[in-house]
């Protein structure tokens, strides 16, 4: 009896926490997106009013929020899969057993992961400067002409893919150097035996054996790039001519720069929906897959 | 000759990777170090002319950076001893004590995961300005104090401590505030440390949140404030660098000092996840 009251004396001050500071304004959330709070709500709650759906009805006719939806999908579905092609492709070379020195090559590789992402941010806005950064140097170096960057709509957005697949690859890369070691040993050396080369060892064996990791990785990016926010934020204000508006960033201008809370939140609302059906359709892609391996 | 070959290639694509990979952080250090207007040069410059500490010495003289240094590290600091302390009680009494309702609320935290943190961002600012919490530390501190994550993370841990030694324990006379703060939490080492890193690094690299409910400069985190500054400084490239290097290298330093916590974490947390 006392240790139920110890337990309770244990969880309930995280519990607490969690309730009052996350589950409860996740629901307010909700109440909110189905009213005109704004900056005279902000002053006087008396201006408030429930306006049902309409913040949705306005987010589906606003031309921006379009806008930011297809950056975010871009964003998304194209630097998402380069991120884990990236970090698959490292983590293959590092597992190889030619290599000496990995735990070097892998602390190399996730240095990007362990820094501030504000900071390299800002080093990469220099890195991609039209005129004197180091990229268009290299690529001068190379015979290739000069690229705007950040300035030009078409580039912004996949220099900003460039830099968050940089910034983040080596984290992906360590799930995949453990899922590619708890592959076991026997089953390369029987496939060697049956005179099996080096690319059917990564077909038949690695590729199997990699796969519950690899949908792992891949719900975990998915959602983590639905969230893009401060690359646009310190590199291009979510320009240029809106190229690189995200929906997080949509949500902060209209709910902290603007105070339309009740639209900000619809926007929110929108972004956990999205993020939701994306990771039980990669769970069900995940069940399926799995049904499919035991009828081998 | 086959194997020498393959060896070059592979050691050939690693070193390229690496070298790419370090660049732009080896570049935001020697331009910070740059006398001013070098790192502009054309073709660039790669390393300093003659090494200058000017632009570090400008940050905390002119620029308030000292105060940004500290607001940075008080708040993940205290945002690490509070929600290591929270977390770890409730994933130690999840893991090893009995109580009606435990495995049900365990599943609705679970679930909880899924949501992601922006979604609550809004109401959670109203409730906070109602609290007169906005622009103070507890508007940062707060919504950190614990995490769906942190008590999974010790819970997973805590599992693997046998109940006979903490019945043991309990035959013996102590108390369950004595087993947990001399039992569990020594035997969950390991795992709290992790859980620290984590939390450490997240504080000092979060930025939305901080961004948000941090209003007046005094109190800017070096992320916020260095967004901040780019904005006026834009063309000062070795000062921005230097601000770079400042707000980066703590965690660094931090993460290369304990990395193998920090690698044992995201595995745990991926496997059994």
């Amino acid at each position: 009896m006392t240790r139920q009251r110890a337990a309770y004396g244990f969880v309930a001050p995280a519990l607490a926490a969690i309730a009052v500071f996350f589950l409860l304004p996740v629901a307010a959330s909700v109440l909110l997106s189905l009213t005109d709070f704004d900056i005279y709500a902000v002053a006087d709650r008396r201006n408030l009013r429930v306006v049902g759906a309409a913040n949705y009805v306005q987010l589906l006719r606003d031309p921006l929020f379009w806008v930011a939806l297809r950056n975010t999908g871009y964003f998304v579905l194209v630097g998402g899969p380069l991120s884990v092609a990236a970090s698959l492709a490292v983590a293959l070379f590092i597992d190889a057993k030619l290599v000496r020195a990995k735990g070097v090559f892998r602390t190399i590789f996730f240095l990007p992961v362990a820094t501030t992402l504000v900071a390299v941010a800002v080093v990469w806005r220099y890195v991609y400067h039209p005129r004197v950064g180091l990229l268009n140097y290299g690529l001068s170096l190379l015979g290739l002409a000069a690229v705007d960057w950040l300035g030009d709509p078409r580039w912004a957005m996949p220099a900003i893919m460039l830099m968050a697949v940089w910034k983040n690859f080596g984290f992906n890369m360590v799930i995949f150097i453990a899922g590619l070691q708890s592959i076991p040993e026997r089953l390369y050396e029987a496939a060697r035996i049956d005179g099996a080369g080096g690319w059917q060892q990564l077909r038949h064996i690695t590729v199997p054996g990699l796969a519950p990791t690899f949908l792992f990785v891949a719900v975990m990016t998915l959602i983590g790039y639905c969230q893009l926010f401060a690359e646009p934020y310190v590199m291009t204000q979510g320009g240029p001519a809106h190229s690189t508006l995200s929906v997080v960033l949509l949500m902060y201008e209209h709910g902290f720069r603007w105070w339309n809370l009740g639209y900000a939140a619809a926007v929110a609302f929108v972004l956990f929906a999205i993020i939701l059906g994306l990771t039980l359709l990669t769970l069900r892609l995940r069940a399926a897959g799995a049904g499919g391996e035991d009828s081998r | 000759m086959k194997r020498c070959v393959q060896a070059a290639f592979i050691y050939g694509a690693l070193g390229t990777g690496a070298a790419a990979t370090v660049l732009p952080l080896l570049w935001m250090v020697s331009a910070s170090l740059m006398p001013a207007g070098e790192a502009n040069l054309l073709p660039p410059r790669f390393w300093p002319s003659t090494v200058t500490f000017a632009h570090y010495g400008v940050l905390f003289s002119r620029l308030n950076v000292g105060r940004y240094v500290f607001n940075s590290a008080m708040l993940a600091v205290a945002v690490t001893l509070i929600s290591l302390l929270l977390n770890s009680m409730a994933g130690y009494a999840f893991a090893k004590l009995r109580f009606r309702g435990r495995d049900g609320t365990f599943r609705l935290l679970l679930g909880a995961l899924v949501i992601p943190g922006q979604v609550g961002m809004l109401p959670l600012f109203l409730l906070l300005k109602q609290m007169g919490l906005v622009n103070t530390y507890w508007g940062v501190i707060i919504p950190g104090m614990a995490s769906v994550f942190g008590i999974f993370l010790v819970r997973q841990y805590a599992l693997s401590i046998p109940d006979s030694l903490l019945d043991a324990a309990r035959v013996d006379g102590a108390g369950e505030l004595r087993i947990y703060w001399s039992l569990a939490l020594p035997a969950c080492r390991p795992i709290l440390v992790t859980l620290g890193l984590f939390t450490f690094m997240g504080t000092w690299n979060d930025f939305l949140w901080p961004l948000v409910v941090l209003t007046g400069r005094d109190l800017y985190t070096l992320p916020v404030a260095l967004a901040n500054l780019v904005g006026e400084h834009v063309q000062d490239t070795e000062l921005m660098m230097a601000g770079a290097v400042l707000t980066v290298l703590p965690v660094v330093v931090v993460f290369m000092a304990l990395q193998r916590y920090y690698i044992q974490g995201i595995l745990s947390g991926s496997i059994k996840g």
